[in-house]
Parts: structure tokens; sequence; C-alpha cells
């Protein structure tokens, strides 16, 4: 990451890649809540930074004021790379609004019900079991290069039909979009087309051999009539590996470096199974991993500020979810909150339509650690390293735990 | 008590279904509905209220609190 000159203040100069921010935004977003509650920043290309729950279930709303056609918290690949713009950076429907965006999602939904989603739940069990295998004679792992980081890219990969093999080279691709693009738009662009090929190639080679795959499954279906175009099905595929690695890593990491620094937590856990949904729900909540962005099109005003046409708009829904006016002790993990309405999926038309199998695979991954390395700690606190911007996370996670 | 979950409001976030499964199912596109006309046993009552509490949309609402009958 390159380094940028310190803030000296958050309210008018905040920096989203700030390495500081990212370890602990908290103190940050309560200090903008009570002082502004949106600030502005010119780093990064420039954008608004709301931090009230109310405000982000209001700017949701505001279709197409407050367009998706830009969501990516720094300035999208056109402003760099007009060429590869034309070909598509698209990945619909998260780059898509009403009306076009409504049946584009309403294609993918059905593979992400409850119901659909519980049908993967034998392949993610059998894959945690294999990777804990592989360290807990060693009595220590990378909780995060080694287990976290393992599980969403290898469900989605087994759900599109990507030769398990290339499971690292495609981490790589999205990290180089979502983390270390973030600040050099020739990394991103670069792994953007990476990304678009090995689609494009995968797409033409389950036209002409379809199986039973989520690509071959899109490919048959229809859009207004017409049969689904390649580009679009290339469009779709880039943001389920876009949208669906990261950030579920990012998820199941943090709440194991939660439970791995919070031995009361971790014990309590540990003894009441019966905890687990509540708890994943506090994990998604305080540590939410993502933040979106919206282009305003229109002048909007904000309560005291005012958006102009082209500014960025910071979906902040992790702050949003320390928002003491909606939660009770907000900065306190409660492992049985029982009323918490978080939005950490987001909220209104793009909800987060992975968030069953998020939800699946963050619960399969912890029951399935705690079952059998019920005691951990961390192994080297000063080896922990998070990464934030666009999505929030521990990158490593050094921890130690009784081998065997 | 009977409840409603509002089809134009519910994005599909599950998290009724996933408090109470006695009371929501869900659609082929993962959009929520309330089982036996919303209607809401006394013994599920609290479940209902938790799920109206937690749904990011405020797409549920009680209709009538105390009878089983609108
Ligand atoms: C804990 C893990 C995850 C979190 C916190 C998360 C968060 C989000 C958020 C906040 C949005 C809203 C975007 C916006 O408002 O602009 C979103 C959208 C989306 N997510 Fe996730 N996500 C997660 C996992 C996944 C997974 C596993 C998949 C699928 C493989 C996925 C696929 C999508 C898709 C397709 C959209 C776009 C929906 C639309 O625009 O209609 N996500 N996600
Ligand atoms: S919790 Fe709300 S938005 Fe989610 S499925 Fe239930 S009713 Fe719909």
């Amino acid at each position: 990451m390159k380094k940028s000159p310190p803030v000296a203040d958050w309210a008018t100069d905040y920096d989203i890649l700030d390495p500081d921010y990212a370890k602990d935004p908290l103190p940050v977003w309560r200090d903008l809540r009570a002082r502004c509650p949106i600030a502005h920043s010119d780093r990064w290309g420039g954008s608004w930074m709301p931090t009230r729950y109310e405000d982000m279930q209001a700017f949701v709303k505001m279709v197409p004021a407050l367009s998706s056609k830009e969501p990516i918290v720094v300035p999208p690949v056109k402003a760099f790379d007009p060429e590869l713009d034309q070909h598509g950076t698209d990945a619909p429907p998260i780059t898509s609004d009403p009306p076009e965006q409504i049946p584009i999602r309403r294609l993918i939904l059905p593979f992400f019900t409850p119901k659909a989603v519980a049908e993967h739940r034998p392949f993610t069990e059998a894959l945690c079991a294999r990777l804990i295998d592989g360290f807990i004679d060693q009595g220590s792992c990378d909780a995060a290069v080694q287990y976290a980081q393992e599980i969403p890219s290898r469900v989605i990969g087994h759900m599109l039909g990507i030769d398990p093999a290339r499971n690292d080279e495609f981490v790589g691709w999205v990290r180089n979009v979502l983390e270390f693009g973030l600040s050099d738009p020739e990394i991103r662009v670069k792994y953007r087309r990476v990304i678009r090929g090995f689609f494009a190639d995968m797409v033409a080679e389950r036209r002409a051999n379809p199986g039973d795959d989520l690509i071959s499954q899109l490919l048959a279906k229809k859009l207004g009539g017409e049969p689904v175009t390649d580009g679009m099905v290339i469009g779709m595929c880039n943001l389920l590996l876009v949208a669906g690695i990261d950030t579920t890593w990012s998820s199941i990491g943090a709440a194991l470096w939660h439970f791995s620094c919070h031995p009361g937590d971790r014990r309590r856990l540990a003894g009441e199974p019966e905890l687990f949904p509540s708890a994943i729900e506090e994990m998604l909540r305080f540590y939410s991993p993502v933040t979106m962005a919206r282009v305003a099109t229109e002048e909007i005003q904000a309560g005291n500020v005012t958006f102009k046409p082209g500014d960025r708009v910071l979906m902040n829904f992790p702050a949003a979810n320390h928002d003491p006016e909606i939660f009770d002790r907000p900065d306190e993990v409660i492992l049985d909150r029982e009323r918490n309405r978080h939005i950490a999926f987001g909220v209104g038309i793009h909800r987060c339509a992975g968030s069953n199998l998020a939800r699946m695979e963050m619960d399969v991954a912890l029951r399935a650690w705690f079952a059998r390395i019920p005691e951990f700690e961390l192994a080297d606190p000063d080896a922990v390293t998070w990464a934030g911007g666009q999505v929030r996370g521990p990158r490593n996670l050094p921890v130690r735990f009784k081998a065997g | 008590m009977r409840i409603k979950v509002d089809p134009e409001i519910c994005q599909g976030h599950n998290r009724c279904c996933a408090l109470a499964p006695e009371l929501f199912d869900t659609d082929d596109y993962g959009a929520a509905y309330a089982l036996n006309d919303g209607a809401v046993p006394e013994e599920l009552a609290e479940k209902a209220r938790l799920a109206v509490d937690n749904c990011p949309e405020f797409a549920i609402s009680i209709l009538d609190e105390s009878g089983g009958d609108d």
C-alpha cells in the first residue's frame, strides 16, 4: 500500500486506507458520528462518509439519485483505462440500477436461497474438516491464510465448477482487485482483465459443453425474453468471485480474531453452542467487513451537507452497525444480543445476494473450528495484519492451540 | 396475534426464517412470507416480535396484537 500523509482531522481529511483505521475504526466513527455526522475527504478521489444507521437506510433508497454504477470506494477503472471500461468492468447486478438491476438480480437469487445453499453444506463441512486436519497436529496455524481464506474461495469455486487446483490463483486475483488494487489502479485494471479473460474462456467452454454447475445454468436462462448474453454471464461470474471471497474470508477471520483475544467470549461460546446463531449475527454486526459506494447523479441535500452530481458517497454499513441510536452498548460484543437489526449485508435492493451462503459458511467454519479447537490464542499479536477500505478483515492471524 | 411480511419491502435477508422457522418460509427467490396466513399461536408471540425487531428492512408488521382472527 502506498504511503499517505498522516490525517490531521478525520472530519475533513479521513483516509479510508489508513492501516490504523483498518485495525480499529471504532474511535473514528464515534468521533465523526458526534461531530459531523457525514464527513468528507479529498483523499482517494474524494468521498463523503456517513456514519449513522438512519442515513444509510435513507441513502440506499435514493435510487438512482445515488447510483450503484460506481460501487467501489475509490474512483472507477474508467478514470484510468477507458478501453477496459468499454469492454465492461461491469459486475451486474451490483453495478446496475433499476429497472435493469431487478431482472438481473432475479437470475442469481434462486441459487442462493436458504434451501439452495443448504445443499452446499456437506461440501463445506468436509472442506473445513480437511483444512483443520492439515494444521491441527502442529498446534499452530495462520487462521486467516490457512483456514478463513480457503473456505469461501473453494465453496464458490465448487459452485461455479472451477478446477480446485486454481484456487490460490484466483484468491490472488481477487486480492489484487479489491485490496492492493484500491490504492494502485494499474494493478486493479490488470487483474480485472485477468478475471474477465478467465471467465470468458469458461463461458465459451460451458456454452459448448454444458454441465450442472452455476455457469451452465445461468447460460440457459433468459433475460427480458432473450437468451442471456455471454457478456452478462461473464460479468455475473466476476461479481460472484469478487463479492464472495474477501468478504466471507474477512468475517470468518474477524470472528476467529475476536475469540482468540477474548477468552471469556471464547469459553462461553465453546460451552454454549446454542449461542452460535446470535453470536454469528453479532460478529457480522461488530466486524462488518463491507463498505460500498454510490455516486450522486443529482444534487442531494443530506442534513448539513450537499452531495453534488459526481460525488462519491460511502455506504458505511460497518459504522451504521455501531450507531448507539439503534444498538444498545454498540461497541461491546454481546454474544446473545437478541435484537440485532444489523445491515452488514447492506440493505435495500442490493441486499447481498450471497448472504445465505455467507452465513452457512460462517456457521460451518466456526462450529467445525470450535468442535476441535475450543482453546486457542494469538501466537504473535504483532504479526496480525488487517486489510481495510472496501473489505475489512484480518489477512494474517497466527494462532496457537494444543496440538492434535 | 397476526403478522404480515410486506413483499414490496422484504429483500430476503432471511433473518425472520432463521429466528422463527415456525412462522416464516422463503420462496424460490429467497423472499419471505408468513406461514398460516400470518396467524401466530400464543406461545410463538415472542418469536414473532423478535423477527419484527431483527428485520433490517422493517418489512414485518404485527397486524393484530391480541386475537387470532381479524
Ligand atoms: C460475510 C460475507 C459477505 C458480506 C458482509 C457481504 C456484503 C455485501 C454487501 C454489503 C452488499 C451490498 C452492496 C451494495 O449495497 O452496493 C453485497 C452485495 C452482493 N453480494 Fe455480498 N457479502 C458477503 C458474501 C457474499 C457471498 C458469499 C456472495 C456470493 C457468492 C456474495 C454475493 C453478492 C452479490 C451478488 C451482491 C450484489 C447484489 C445486488 O446488487 O443485487 N456476497 N454483499
Ligand atoms: S427478515 Fe425481513 S427482509 Fe429478511 S426475509 Fe424476513 S421479512 Fe424479508
